[in-house]
């Protein structure tokens, strides 16, 4: 039941010429521990909306419900959700800002007002987590490598052990290696500490292998929300809004429609390449 | 909130006053302001509000953005009306406990509240009709003369329209890390003068990476496309006085003639003053 | 010799002490030879750090050769009073589209290189027409480049690179920081160029996608080209790729997992089309086999 959206509106600078109806009447609950892809492009929506989930913007209408509790309320503390719901920016490894990597890990949980022993654990604890080991403590944050640099950001967050994760286009800029190992990463986080994760994309085929959900954004409105596969299933209509289903699926159905029998669901190479082989292996018409 | 500036936020539109001259524009705002401050009549309010409401006219710029620079000088506004209110002595209108306004009072404080309106209108005209670009090139070619006194005037100008367009992705990139850092529980907002400044600290030292990382980018991407100083260089829109600048300068002749002649004549406020009997 | 000639080219970063003594080196290319004829398009594939952009600096005189030597169009980038002849001959498109504008409206943009060349003014506003045309940005000519879409940007920084009529047009990942969309749009206006205009195209990417429609890939690892060829030759060989850890078109990754399966098809596959015209080959071949080893049972 962790965080429920109900019927939020949010309007950039409302009432002038700069009017923008960002996001329209979105309702959604991101239950615990689901690992979720957000996907849209660029202006759908996608960045404003989890701005929203830790208070960062406050929507023009509508309400947020962590664990149970109205956001909005009266006195509910603002500080403490960001506590509970970490948000990694775009490029966050321009947050960055502390002598070396370790002090500026501790930067979250200080913020938290734990005591120096919990905020050293913690911030040693993320570090393991993204694979920044003892050696890179005291290093400057700025004579990391780009990928270290974006991993030693990811920390700052994760050492105030959020129960929900959202990562706004972690992949942003990165080649495939550094990619693959922010992802891995993340993966294994969910696994390991069941924490919610919502990442944010605009490439489907960075979020397929991943996710077990996902909510795909355009102009501001939920298009769908389902697991992959079935939204994949509209592999035609996404064309229509600017996004694109993983390769394999077009390859798929463009078998099927030349009347093979093959599994148009097929996502990555190797469940196509199975699907293809079984089919070829029947011989006779498939 | 940041978006919201309108100092140096060109608005596209194709009008007279756009395609004026730079130089004509600069020259203009200034005798304009001149005139608010040196005929303190109301008629020479008159005329300055006519000619002001011609030119926005004719500027086809809505007229919202004209006035969305008078946000940023609300408060100091309200400051300079209410000082000269109930501070400036003279004929005594109303009075209640320790606080008086006098005559000369409001005809101060109106008059303060008017010259600062018109001032900053007055210049969004200028900078909402010119590219940033023009403008620089207007004030370098105005004060080319310096060159002589080996004032970098080119390298200046240079520099001031790069800080125009850099402007708007700053303040973009500030509220960014601003958001960023209060994600990570960063507070800019409570404390006191020493603790903010402190906390500031997490938000200027990226700013200031990210500006220099931006900075050096750009040096070499000017360099790639053979920038090497004004030496030898032409440009896509030369200064060039045309008829249209020519005219706009006897209309700013004139306009100055009459703010003279009628801040000699003191009609309207005899008449206004023994109609309310002061 | 091609338009673009680099012989046993390497170049170190040096890193300075405060009293501006070399500390450390770090060799960042090492030894890369290439020939680039005129027309051709080039992409230059690696992981960060791989030393694609630096090579690609040297390319416009930005960085010179600490070893080796590099020629644009027969001149030696060494060679300082050929230094602005160069910039002109090969133009160069950068990764961050807000740090490479320096205009505050379009068309200013695209005429700083002309202006910088002290081209006269009725040419400059012909070429700076012909450049936005050429990119399809024409209709903003007039906007602000805070403006528009990142994909754009990158467009508005290519006419500008144009409008200098550069033989050779280097970008350094001009997508690393767009959209899937804005990736298309700046892809598509490359290969448009280098098709119409005939400018000589150096791509360098991290991207598989915008690679395979190249004349010629070049892989690079450690400053050292590591492989070298058409698209089909480069991406037939999936796991030298892997190996490099550099992402494989999924088409080619479903025929390589085929061919692993004992499935006799061709290696060099790149997309779907490709993929599905050899399958249903294949199947008929196969059908055909069968057929005759079923007469000979007979």
């Amino acid at each position: 039941m962790s965080i429920r959206i109900e019927h939020l509106n949010y309007t950039y600078s409302d009432g002038t010429v700069f009017e923008q109806h960002a996001l329209k009447d979105i309702s959604l609950e991101l239950p615990d521990g689901q690992f979720i892809g957000i996907i849209g492009h660029t202006g759908s929506g996608k960045s404003t909306l989890i701005q929203h989930l830790n208070g960062l913007l406050k929507a023009t209408s509508g309400t947020i419900y962590y664990n149970g509790e109205n956001i909005y309320a009266e006195g509910y503390s603002m500080k403490q959700l960001r506590g509970k719901v970490g948000l990694v920016f775009q490029y966050p490894e321009y947050q960055l800002f502390e002598t070396d990597v370790f002090t500026d890990v501790c930067f979250g949980p200080k913020n938290l007002g734990l005591g120096q022993e919990e905020i050293e654990r913690r911030a040693a604890d993320a570090l393991k987590m993204v694979g920044l080991g003892e050696e890179y403590y005291k290093v400057s944050p700025f004579e990391l490598s780009g990928g270290q640099k974006r991993r030693a950001a990811i920390a700052g967050i994760l050492a105030m052990e959020p129960e929900v994760l959202v990562l706004d286009e972690p992949t942003a800029g990165l080649d495939p290696r550094g990619r693959d190992d922010i992802l891995d990463q993340v993966a294994l986080l969910h696994r390991e500490r069941r924490i919610t994760v919502v990442l944010v994309s605009h490439s489907m085929e960075d979020v397929a292998r991943y996710v077990e959900r996902i909510i795909v954004m355009n102009q501001g409105e939920v298009l769908y929300d389902d697991e992959p596969k079935k939204v994949f299933r509209h592999y035609k209509e996404l064309e229509a809004v600017g996004l694109a289903a993983p390769q394999e699926i077009y390859l798929m159905n463009e078998l099927a429609e030349l009347g093979w029998d093959v599994d148009t669901d097929a996502a990555t190479a190797a469940e196509a390449a199975e699907s293809i082989a079984r089919c070829l292996e029947r011989r006779g018409p498939c | 909130m940041l978006r919201e500036i309108t100092l140096g936020q060109y608005y596209p539109t194709d009008s007279v006053i756009h395609k004026l001259d730079p130089r004509v524009k600069l020259a203009g705002t200034l005798v304009f302001i001149i005139s608010l401050f040196a005929f303190g009549k109301i008629e020479a309010y008159l005329v300055a509000t006519l000619f002001l409401a011609s030119v926005i006219k004719i500027s086809k710029v809505p007229f919202k953005f004209m006035i969305k620079g008078l946000r940023a000088i609300i408060m100091l506004l309200m400051i300079t009306v209410i000082f000269n209110l109930f501070l400036v002595s003279g004929t005594v209108v109303v009075k209640f406990w320790i606080f008086q306004i006098t005559v000369e009072g409001i005809k101060t404080a109106v008059s303060m509240a008017v010259r600062l309106i018109y001032l900053i209108i007055g210049s969004s005209v200028m900078t909402l009709t010119t590219t940033p670009n023009d403008l620089t090139d207007g004030l370098e070619k105005a004060l080319s003369p310096l060159k002589k006194l080996h004032v970098p005037i080119h390298e200046i100008a240079m520099m001031m329209s790069i800080a125009l367009r850099f402007i708007p992705i700053l303040l973009e990139e500030t509220d960014k890390i601003m958001k960023a850092q209060q994600a990570r529980g960063a507070d800019f907002e409570s404390g006191n003068l020493l603790q903010r400044a402190k906390n500031m600290v997490p938000l200027l030292v990226p700013l200031f990476i990210s500006a220099f990382r931006r900075a050096n980018d750009l040096a070499m991407a000017m360099e790639a496309r053979g920038y090497h100083g004004g030496e030898g260089r032409t440009k896509m829109r030369p200064l060039e006085y045309k008829g249209r600048d020519r005219a706009a300068y006897l209309i700013l002749l004139a306009y100055f003639l009459v703010m003279l002649a009628v801040s000699r004549l003191n009609l309207v406020e005899t008449a206004l003053f023994s109609a309310l009997g002061w | 010799m091609g338009i673009i000639k680099a012989a046993k080219l390497a170049f170190d970063y040096l890193k300075l002490d405060e009293n501006g003594n070399v500390e450390s080196k770090q060799r960042a290319v090492d030894g890369v030879d290439l020939e680039v004829e005129a027309g051709d398009f080039i992409a230059i594939l690696g992981h960060n750090g791989s030393g694609k952009s630096t090579l690609a600096k040297h390319i416009n005189a930005i960085l010179l050769p600490s070893e080796g030597a590099l020629w644009v169009d027969g001149k030696d980038t060494q060679d300082e009073s050929k230094l602005w002849e160069i910039r002109q001959t090969a133009g160069m498109v950068f990764q961050n589209p807000d740090n490479q504008i320096i205009g505050t409206i379009v068309d200013e943009d695209v005429g700083f290189g002309p202006e910088n060349m002290g081209v006269p003014r009725d040419e400059i506003w012909e070429r700076v027409e012909k450049s936005l045309r050429a990119v399809g940005m024409w209709e903003y000519r007039s906007h602000s480049p805070n403006k528009l879409s990142g994909g754009q940007k990158q467009r508005v920084a290519i006419a500008g690179v144009v409008a200098m009529k550069p033989k050779c047009i280097v970008l350094d990942e001009p997508t690393a920081m767009l959209d899937p969309n804005g990736r298309k749009e700046v892809i598509r206006t490359v290969h448009e160029l280098n098709q119409k205009e005939h400018v000589t195209v150096i791509l360098i990417t991290h991207y598989m996608e915008e690679v395979i429609d190249a004349d010629r890939v070049i892989v690079m690892d450690a400053g050292k080209i590591v492989m070298q060829g058409t698209p089909h030759e480069v991406f037939g060989r999936v796991e030298e790729l892997k190996s490099w850890r550099l992402d494989v078109p999924q088409a080619t990754l479903v025929t390589h997992d085929l061919r692993e399966r004992g499935f006799d098809l061709r290696p060099d596959i790149l997309s779907n089309e490709e993929l599905v015209e050899e399958l249903v080959a294949y199947r008929a071949a196969h059908a055909q086999e069968e057929g005759t080893a079923r007469v000979h049972q007979d």
